[in-house]
């Protein structure tokens, strides 16, 4: 068999040597900084700012070389796991391959260096970028109409539930209760609470699906809608969909779709045909758009037809007979952020779609759940999926027999699998799963990487047998072993400062 | 057909006897048909990268506001300053761009010390002792800030001076539909907020901007007598870049510092990714939104970093967390930390200052024009506005004729006529300057506007 490609084992990881801080790196009087000779008189800056107003002393920033700063950021990059360097199976994140064509439309300056308050007229490129990224997004998830500006998944979140109060307040319905199931993600609770509805949480059955029975006992005239992963967090998809939405449309509820797994319905299944009203994506798993360490990400949110009127603006438009325009629709909601959203972010987003076109799209998707169940199906014997059937994009699978066992838990295993040069997968989530380890391999992962993830985690399950104490202080080949978390929080220090070196 | 996956044909059909199927259908063979699509997606075939690559070369040729072809004196948030080519190398590099959140801290030092060394570098410039890793934009840290002061105080009263931008404002107004917050403006009088306009009683929160929208340099003492008296929060809402020259968000007595982090090393980008900047005092640290990193040890006692104080968080606190922010903007903070060590103690207050005296220098010579004359009488910082003797947008538009980028216009921005500022605001336009203009550019500037209104 071929090698895989998607093993960092032997990576450049740097060894145990703590790498300074900038401010270490500091010596009084050392500047990397060059600007632009400008020939502009240099007056004092009390000639024209009031004294009250002038600090006193500057901000004490690092002084350093140009050639400290390269050698410092680039020896933290060493420091740091990524896709490029490795698989990174951590469930719910989607962390597939970024293509690196995307990175490079959005370095042209012929889109980034343009002011985003600058009129129409001098933005028609991204006017026009934007409203095909729109359509196609709509084309994607089945929807009507989408707002590009949320910054990312919770953002769109949120604004998906002010459109839903929006619609509500329109017909002179004041309702109370979002209903959510006991396994989303952290961000639909937050957010409700945010949106100003009270949580109801619906358990899910023995299947880890939606338990229909208790969905239906906790609707009535005082459900504004309900939050929906589908597939849900378990990696499954939720079966009885059609039946859960027509439970909640009858109380004049509406469905929210989380996109947080749309990877695994692309061009199979749209959100809009399964009955939701309200959709968000995540193009930074989705489409693969950089995370960029914890971001940028942007969360777009899609609507059907009757919440339209709601979407924040502006928007950008198509003129009858040419051209492109901000339009704001009627009865907005409003701005949701600064700007137009991360418009970077959206531009390679669309050069992903445009790349892969809608077959391409099925193709990631059907590789993605095909991956998946591979990579299920293979750890049978060694870690068994929580719920025993075909899966998803993702597939959640428990360590209870090795802890009962040999007492080696999920996080364990999880930090045994760092030492093997792959990420982790997701540990302890979803909440309803005994030490869960969420594993999402993502289609760009090869047959050899995944044969090699699973010979990994085989070794791991061995381990634990003859040397679980190995495994409880595992990782030891990473830049640091497994850090005191209750002592960063017992005694915050958040800046230099605080630790006072 | 393009796309980036590695599987051969021999190879899915291997995986697929592996699980004992034959074709990809039979994978979602249990989801009902009834949902399924028939006929694929309504979406062009795909093309290859050098096809989609002439697509986007002409959204870009349509766009004839970028900078390769004009002077750019827009701002109002978003700054055209120098990001020099070891800044843009180094926050491009693949480990920090293609990574996760850094749930994994040992393998994930490298975002979590950038991020340690941000947090003090904005600690330091808002004069704070506490910022966050990050949020999506300055709007949205402003509402992160208000809900903060909801939930200290226990009160739902927001006064927030009309000086801060008209598109924060209005991302507030938007949230507050959801938490029911009280959002009361406070009108500008020749530029400087109005504060005896409004009943400071029961205020949650008093946000001020430092300089304010039009760039005027408001006297923050006053709004913290305000919070004082009134017992809400001092929330302060200030360009990054204005520490290298003024008293910082501490130094005036602030409990919270946002800011909009785009001047420091993220290019215009057309709005985003900008970087929300959050800094507070330890007193609200349990609600402080988003994630920070703390320093400890590991299990060999070395040094190590990791997120921390989590029990404020969405993931574990769900309905009850302080926020839902989950990912933020951690490129664009390595980024400002790479920006902000380039530049250094002396560089920082030297960009500050050059673009403090270039904007005087210009405003100097612009308000000798016949018709036109400052909006406030104010001090101000970087930015100014003007009034003109006809319409901004028109003026602006022969600006741009000339190759010349001459600011934003007022209403534009707002999106209707500011009532804060007396007169017709359709003549008002908003003029930035930075570090990168020369005397040769102000002076054309000064010599084209004279031509064009003449």
């Amino acid at each position: 068999m071929s090698l895989p490609g998607g093993r960092a084992a032997s990576a450049p990881l740097l060894g145990h040597e703590i790498e300074p801080t900038i401010f270490e790196l500091s010596v009084a009087g050392r500047s990397a900084y060059q600007l632009r000779t400008t020939e502009i008189p240099e007056t004092a800056l009390s000639d024209f700012l009031p004294r009250e107003h002038l600090k006193t002393k500057s901000v004490a920033l690092a002084e350093v070389s140009e050639r400290d700063l390269v050698g410092h950021f680039t020896r933290l990059s060493h420091r740091q796991f990524s896709v490029d360097l490795g698989a990174y199976p951590l469930g719910s994140c989607t962390m597939k391959y970024n293509p690196k064509f995307c990175d490079a439309v959005a370095a042209d300056p012929g889109l980034n260096s343009v002011h985003p308050g600058v009129p129409a007229s001098l933005s028609q490129g991204w006017l026009e970028l934007l409203v095909s990224l729109e359509d196609k997004l709509c084309a994607i998830t089945g929807m009507a109409a989408a707002t590009l500006q949320p910054a990312a998944g919770a953002a769109g979140e949120l604004t998906g539930l002010l459109l839903m109060r929006a619609y509500h307040e329109a017909n002179g319905d004041q309702r109370t209760r979002v209903l959510i199931p006991d396994s989303a993600h952290g961000t639909n609770p937050a957010s409700v609470t945010l949106g100003g509805y009270e949580v109801t949480t619906i358990p899910s059955n023995d299947r880890g699906l939606v338990d229909l029975d208790a969905l239906k006992a906790a609707l009535g005239p005082d459900v504004a809608g309900i939050m929906l992963t589908n597939p849900n967090t378990l990696g499954l998809f939720e079966e009885e969909i059609v039946e859960i939405a027509e439970a909640v449309h009858e109380v004049g509820g509406l469905l929210y779709y989380d996109g947080a797994n749309l990877n695994a319905i692309l061009g199979v299944i749209r959100p809009g045909d399964m009955g939701f009203d309200i959709v968000h994506m995540n193009l930074h798993k989705t489409f693969a758009t950089p995370h960029g360490g914890g971001g940028p990400g942007a969360g777009p949110v899609a609507v059907s037809s009757r919440l339209v009127e709601f979407l924040p603006g502006p928007r950008a438009a198509r003129r009858e007979g040419g051209g492109y325009f901000w339009s704001t629709p009627d009865h907005s909601i409003g701005r949701v952020h600064g700007w137009h959203g991360n418009a970077m972010v959206l531009a390679r987003a669309l050069a992903y779609i445009d790349v892969h076109g809608g077959e391409g799209l099925t193709r990631v998707a059907q590789h993605a759940v095909l991956n998946a169940n591979w990579l299920r199906e293979r750890l049978r014997a060694t870690l068994p999926a929580a719920y025993d059937r075909v899966c998803m994009h993702e597939c959640v699978l428990t360590a209870t027999w090795l802890k009962n066992e040999y007492g080696v838990r999920g996080l364990d295993v999880a930090k045994g699998l760092l030492e093997e040069g792959f990420h982790s997968p997701t540990v302890y989530f979803p909440l309803i799963v005994d030490e869960a380890l969420m594993f999402e391999p993502t289609e760009t992962e090869s047959l050899q990487t995944l044969e090699s993830l699973a010979s990994s985690i085989e070794r791991i399950a061995e381990r634990a047998k003859t040397d679980p104490e190995g495994l409880h202080h595992a990782p030891q080949s990473t830049p640091v072993s497994r850090v005191d978390e209750a002592r960063a929080a017992r005694h915050l220090i958040a800046t230099e400062d605080a630790a006072a070196r | 057909m393009a796309d980036y996956l590695p599987h051969t044909l021999e190879e899915t059909q291997q995986m697929l006897s592996f699980l004992g199927m034959d074709s990809l259908d039979q994978l979602f063979a249990h989801v009902p048909a009834s949902v399924r699509l028939a006929q694929g997606l309504d979406l062009a075939p795909g093309m290859s990268e050098p096809d989609v690559a002439a697509v986007f070369a002409a959204y870009s040729a349509a766009n004839t506001g970028q900078l390769s072809q004009l002077t750019c004196y827009a701002g109002a948030g978003a700054y055209d300053h120098e990001v020099p080519a070891v800044v843009k190398m180094l926050a491009s590099r693949s480990e920090f761009v293609t990574a996760y959140t850094p749930y994994q801290p040992e393998v994930a030092q490298g975002i979590l010390q950038a991020i340690f060394e941000f947090q003090t570098m904005i600690s330091r410039l808002s004069g704070l002792p506490v910022a966050n890793a990050s949020l999506y934009d300055g709007a949205t840290a402003l509402v992160e800030a208000v809900n903060m002061a909801a939930g200290a105080t226990q009160r739902h009263k927001m006064l927030i001076s009309a000086g801060v931008h008209p598109h924060w404002r209005a991302v507030v107004k938007t949230f507050a539909r959801g938490t029911g917050h009280e959002i009361i403006e406070v009108p500008l009088k020749d530029g400087v907020t109005d504060w005896a306009s409004a009943d400071p009683s029961d205020a949650a929160a008093i946000v001020a901007a430092y300089p304010n929208y039009l760039g005027v340099l408001e006297d923050m003492s006053a709004v913290k007598a305000l919070s004082i008296s009134s017992g809400g929060l001092f929330v302060m809402c200030a360009d990054p870049l204005a520490a290298g020259v003024l008293k910082t968000a501490g130094d005036w007595g602030a409990d919270v510092f946002v800011g909009e982090g785009q001047p420091l090393g993220t290019a215009l980008s057309f709005g985003g990714p900008y970087l929300g900047l959050f800094a507070c005092t330890h007193e609200q640290i349990r609600r402080l939104p988003g994630r920070i990193v703390g320093e400890t040890l590991d299990s060999n006692e070395r040094r190590a970093f990791v997120t921390t104080l989590r029990a404020r968080e969405q993931d574990i606190r769900r309905e009850k967390a302080t926020s839902n922010v989950c990912t933020n903007q951690t490129l664009m903070a390595v980024t400002a930390a790479i920006q902000l060590g380039w530049l250094g103690t002396q560089g920082f207050a030297e960009v500050a200052t050059r673009s403090a005296r270039a904007a005087h220098y210009l405003q100097n010579e612009l308000v000798q024009i016949p018709g036109v004359s400052p909006v406030s009488t104010q001090p101000f910082f970087r930015e100014f506005a003007l009034r003109l003797p006809r319409s901004a947008s028109g003026v602006l538009e022969d600006l741009v004729g000339e190759g010349i980028l001459g600011g934003l216009s007022v209403e534009s921005l707002a999106g209707v006529s500011d009532p804060s500022i007396d007169g017709d605001t359709v003549d008002v336009v908003l003029i930035a300057v930075t570090e990168k203009r020369t005397r040769a550019e102000l002076d054309r500037y000064v010599e084209i506007l004279r031509k064009v209104l003449s």
